[in-house]
């Protein structure tokens, strides 16, 4: 009788208090029947790993368009590590340049959208990456 | 799938992954859901006091239970906030944006915070919702609060299944308590006017008190964004408990909650033999629905009979 919904966490890290991305977000995954939990913007890594952990989320979005993520999105990863909750994966996306890409999956970062990933797409992305963990 | 020993040893050790795999396992009805609720540490459950915030949207509940979270863990005790949210019911998703207000606490293993959302069930959301309630009461957490907008019967059922039941409003929201006396007033153990520092405040506090008086509660003032009038809110929850266990009111409302989720259990569980019923016969359209389901239940009844 199990009635499944995929949960995602939606953060903000560090100091970019642009979030009209983010919200973007996490309304598409509501409209595509996930239970969406927003951090709201400014919060540190810890938080979000933290805040991830308590509400037994599927996965983790996190987005940045201030220039920070080579140092945040990989704080998070960790963090998560710390808490043995390293099995949530992790998204990001924001301003983000192409060259930073293969640093950040070394970083465990799973996957990585940019300002011209289409919302389907990144749907579609998260839907996979949740399959995924359910059946791991 | 899960291992479910550990997760209740987890729960014990007060561990916040334990807690939160717990709480899912059982909101998604995931095998092992019963054995870990038939594992909980009852004499936590019994202690606990579970208090509901309910109010009009805008009203400031999660402000409010933010600052009552913060005044709890001055005292020293290890918190639990169940935060419901309504599933949208065209694509069944939902946003939780109480974590914005509680994201101070988030670094606290002492305050254990989890967003649920309605799913759509009729009854089923109360269930849920008492099993996490339960989770966290066993996994240390006294109080716990239990924050939703208080319309429509199931999170009116949530709401009359706690302790102790505040009913939360602010001036300035409109014709709110008009809307209210259809049945929260009734139900509510203590009125808060919140934002009381806002035009209008006074005149929301004199209507309330002629609705309180009547039924021998009170209206406190606070104003949350600014920690104003919280301590007292609190001390007089705690008292009510006290007087509340005291005089038995508090088993019997326990009795009474617990009645409602094995009702509520059992629709759930029933739901998915209607479904099927529903759709493996051909659908006469010429019949009146409600005699369809009298059909149905007689059926189901029927086959109950020559199982047993």
């Amino acid at each position: 009788m199990s009635q499944k919904k995929y949960r995602i966490l939606i953060g903000k890290p560090g100091l970019d208090g642009h979030d009209r991305g983010a919200k973007c977000i996490a309304r598409a995954l509501r409209d595509a029947g996930y239970e969406v939990i927003y951090t709201g913007i400014r919060r540190t890594p810890e938080e979000i790993a933290a805040a991830a952990v308590q509400e037994d989320v599927d996965a983790v979005g996190l987005s940045s368009l201030s220039g920070a993520h080579l140092v945040l999105f990989p704080e998070v990863v960790e963090n998560l590590r710390k808490q043995e909750a390293d099995d949530i994966p992790v998204i990001g996306g924001g301003i983000i340049p192409e060259e930073d890409m293969p640093n950040l999956k070394e970083q465990g970062i799973s996957r990585v959208f940019t300002p011209g990933t289409s919302m389907q797409e990144i749907i579609n992305t998260f839907t996979e990456i949740c399959e995924k963990g359910a059946h791991a | 799938m899960h291992n479910i020993e550990q997760i209740v040893h987890g729960i014990e050790e007060e561990n916040s992954r334990s807690i939160a795999r717990a709480i899912s396992i059982v909101e998604d009805g995931d095998s092992g859901a019963d054995q870990l609720l038939d594992s909980l540490d009852t004499k936590k459950i019994e202690k606990s006091m579970l208090v509901g915030i309910t109010g009009a949207p805008g009203a400031g509940k999660s402000t409010l239970t933010n600052r009552l979270v913060e005044h709890c863990r001055d005292l020293g005790k290890r918190v639990g906030v169940v935060a419901i949210d309504p599933s949208s019911p065209i694509s069944g998703g939902a946003i939780h944006g109480d974590r914005i207000r509680m994201m101070q606490h988030a670094m606290d293993r002492e305050v254990v915070v989890r967003s649920m959302a309605t799913r759509g069930r009729l009854g089923g959301l109360c269930a849920s919702a008492g099993a996490a309630v339960r989770v966290m009461a066993a996994g240390g957490c006294d109080p716990v609060f239990i924050e939703t907008v208080g319309v429509g019967q199931s999170e009116m059922d949530i709401i009359q299944s706690s302790d102790i039941t505040a009913l939360v409003s602010a001036p300035g929201l409109g014709d709110d308590i008009q809307a209210l006396k259809a049945g929260l007033l009734e139900v509510a153990d203590i009125m808060v006017v919140n934002k009381a520092d806002c035009p209008g405040a006074d005149l929301l506090c004199m209507e309330l008190e002629e609705v309180a008086q009547e039924k021998g509660r009170r209206v406190f003032r606070t104003v949350a964004a600014k920690n104003e009038g919280i301590e007292a809110l609190f001390s007089y929850m705690r008292e009510l408990f006290s007087t509340h266990r005291e005089s038995g009111e508090s088993a019997r409302r326990r009795k009474q909650a617990r009645q409602r989720e094995i009702v509520d259990w059992s629709m759930e569980m029933l739901r998915p033999y209607v479904n099927e019923l529903c759709e493996s016969r051909e659908d006469d359209l010429g019949t009146d629905p409600k005699i369809r389901a009298l059909e149905i239940t007689q059926r189901l009844l029927q086959d109950d009979d020559s199982r047993g």
